[in-house]
């Protein structure tokens, strides 16, 4: 754990994504307001002692909506990198192990979901599934799945080839056996470090969704749906649209760096050519 | 070179069908009868017959899509059904301010991304290069539809230089509509030269470290010369394959941006379009950027293939 400390990038990463997790996980518990309950007689207020972060045109506390929505976003980060890391990194080891046509097609496949733009594809499937942050995730998640599978084949062809493997088949291990036990272990680093980035896209993406409607639905927080409304109310009250911003690139600030240290870390190749 | 090129082509033709295919399933269960919503819920059975009859949207899955297929091959437009005229001519019509949008951005993007990206490189772990890629690394964070905000709260509601949003017509205003774009121009760029300056950055230091670096500056060469003529030359290379990789996704992924300036784009005329469930608008844009990235991924193949021979061989 020390070494991962000696690094920088993994410090600060660490600090910020740690005080995301810490607010979501006391909004569980505790908000200063109810994040939902509106006050009209506090509409459109500016940062103040009542209301560290301000209020909205409901009269909702700012700070308590973003507490919450840091569990959206959390929730999001860890669904969407889920989808991608299950079904990327069991497509990504088929197309290792079989190559030929089981490589072709799945590779062809990624080339195919990489062919489409990736916010207008993820409009388009919240359009078909109606909007909500369920359905988000989903099509967040998809686009996850062609950049598990290219990098798990990438890095897992390469373990095949490995000394160590042929041992375990010398010893009689099944394929199956090998795969779970030897080949899974070798390409966890680099999985990891592309699901902390990943986890940070799909902050970025949700937020983006929320803004345009068809994430998080109201009246549940989520920062992009926060900035969206905030935009109407600009001339009144401007801090409406600073702190839910301040939130996101926060985060996402956060979990990058999170993952560049986990890099340089667990991948010293990559510091030289950085 | 010829061998590989056919495959390449084949490879080419077969993506753009599954492309063509996939974007006609996927619209073809969207929920929502476009004939419903063009004669609203008072429509009795026989006129939302008639229309679907008039729209071809009785007939068959294969039908439907070869009839689409069909006319896209041989160069003839579909007809919106919103707007009521043909949709090749609604998308040169909104690509008049996506695509300035675009390449607007990419300017932005490398005045600030080159010189900054060399500056770091060349003061490698210095104060400099650090904050350079602090800033980089902010860039990254911050969603650009926020920085568009942002960028609207100063300029336009506290200084009052810009207007808040929307675009008059090149025709009916030619700086009124250049200077709607520059904020989401600005925001769009901003972001994209904060992965071209990390770029540049790490490909200006593997050039520099080259032999015919040390030989240039063996010469006697000004270091001027050696950076700007010998070395950054050759570390563009991978620069300018991203950079355009970066100009096909603003073309389509613009449309946030588009929503925060209230930009007539091609992105906010999809999104409007999936709305209005206007489906030959939202099958040819979706199959036109598709095709663009595709094509542009099929592109830089060839190119790396033509500079590099190994790749062939594979």
């Amino acid at each position: 754990m020390k070494r991962f400390f000696h690094n920088k990038n993994f410090t600060v990463g660490f600090v910020l994504s740690l005080v995301v997790v810490i607010a979501a996980a006391v909004s569980l518990l505790w908000t200063p307001y109810d994040a939902n309950r509106m006050n009209a007689r506090d509409r459109l207020q500016g940062p103040s002692w009542q209301h560290p972060l301000g209020t909205d045109q409901y009269g909702r506390d700012t700070l308590s909506r973003v507490m919450t929505g840091s569990v959206n976003s959390i929730i999001v980060g860890l669904v969407t990198v889920a989808i991608g890391l299950t079904l990327g990194v069991g497509l990504g080891l088929i197309s290792a192990y079989f190559g030929r046509l089981a490589d072709e097609a799945i590779m062809r496949f990624a080339d195919l979901l990489f062919g489409f733009p990736a916010v207008l594809t993820a409009i388009l499937i919240t359009s078909i599934l109606g909007p909500s942050m369920v359905n988000a995730m989903l099509a967040i998640g998809i686009f996850y799945i062609p950049v598990f599978a290219r990098l798990t084949r990438a890095v897992a062809m390469v373990v095949w080839e490995r000394e160590f493997i042929a041992a375990a088949r010398a010893c009689g291990i099944s394929e199956l056996g090998i795969t779970w036990r030897h080949v899974l272990p070798n390409i966890l680093s680099p999985l990891l470090i592309q699901g902390t980035i990943q986890f940070a896209v799909a902050i970025l993406a949700e937020a983006g969704l929320s803004y345009l409607g068809l994430g998080t639905q109201p009246p549940h927080a989520s920062w992009g749906r926060m900035l969206n409304e905030a935009q109407t109310f600009m001339d009144t009250n401007p801090w409406m649209a600073i702190f839910p911003g301040l939130a996101i690139a926060w985060s996402v600030l956060g979990f990058n760096l999170l993952g560049d240290g986990l890099r340089d870390t667990l991948d010293p190749k990559m510091v030289r050519v950085r | 070179m010829l061998r590989y090129l056919s495959k390449k082509l084949i490879t080419l033709v077969l993506l753009l069908f599954l492309v063509s295919i996939t974007v006609f399933s996927v619209l073809f269960v969207l929920p929502g009868d476009p004939a419903q919503i063009i004669l609203g819920i008072n429509a009795t059975p026989e006129s939302l017959a008639a229309l679907r009859a008039d729209l071809g949207l009785d007939r068959s899955f294969f039908g439907q899509y070869f009839d689409w297929i069909g006319k896209l091959v041989v160069g003839q437009s579909h007809q919106s059904i919103h707007y009521k005229m043909p949709v090749f001519e609604l998308i040169l019509s909104r690509l008049a301010v996506t695509g300035p949008l675009a390449l607007m951005a990419m300017v932005f993007a490398v005045i600030i991304s080159i010189p900054f990206g060399i500056y770091a490189a060349r003061h490698q772990n210095q104060r400099g290069d650090v904050t350079v890629m602090a800033f980089t690394q902010l860039g990254l964070a911050t969603p650009e539809f926020w920085l568009g905000i942002l960028l609207v709260l100063f300029f336009s509601v506290e200084l009052n230089w810009f207007a808040a949003g929307g675009f008059p017509g090149w025709n009916a205003n030619a700086w009124g509509s250049l200077k709607a774009l520059l904020l989401p121009a600005f925001a769009l760029g901003v972001i994209r030269a904060s992965i071209l300056t990390r770029l540049t950055r790490s490909s200006m230091l593997e050039v520099l470290r080259e032999d015919y670096v040390r030989t240039a500056r063996a010469k006697g060469l000004r270091e001027r010369t050696v950076v700007y003529v010998h070395a950054l030359r050759n570390a563009l290379i991978p620069v300018l394959t991203i950079m355009g990789l970066q100009l096909g996704q603003l073309l389509a992924g613009a449309i946030i941006i588009e929503n925060v300036f209230f930009l007539p784009g091609l992105g906010r005329l999809v999104f409007t379009s999936i709305g209005m469930r206007d489906l030959p608008v939202v099958r040819d844009i979706v199959l036109l950027m598709a095709t663009a990235v595709v094509f542009v991924n099929f592109v830089v193949d060839l190119a790396y293939a033509y500079v590099d021979p190994r790749i062939k061989l594979r």
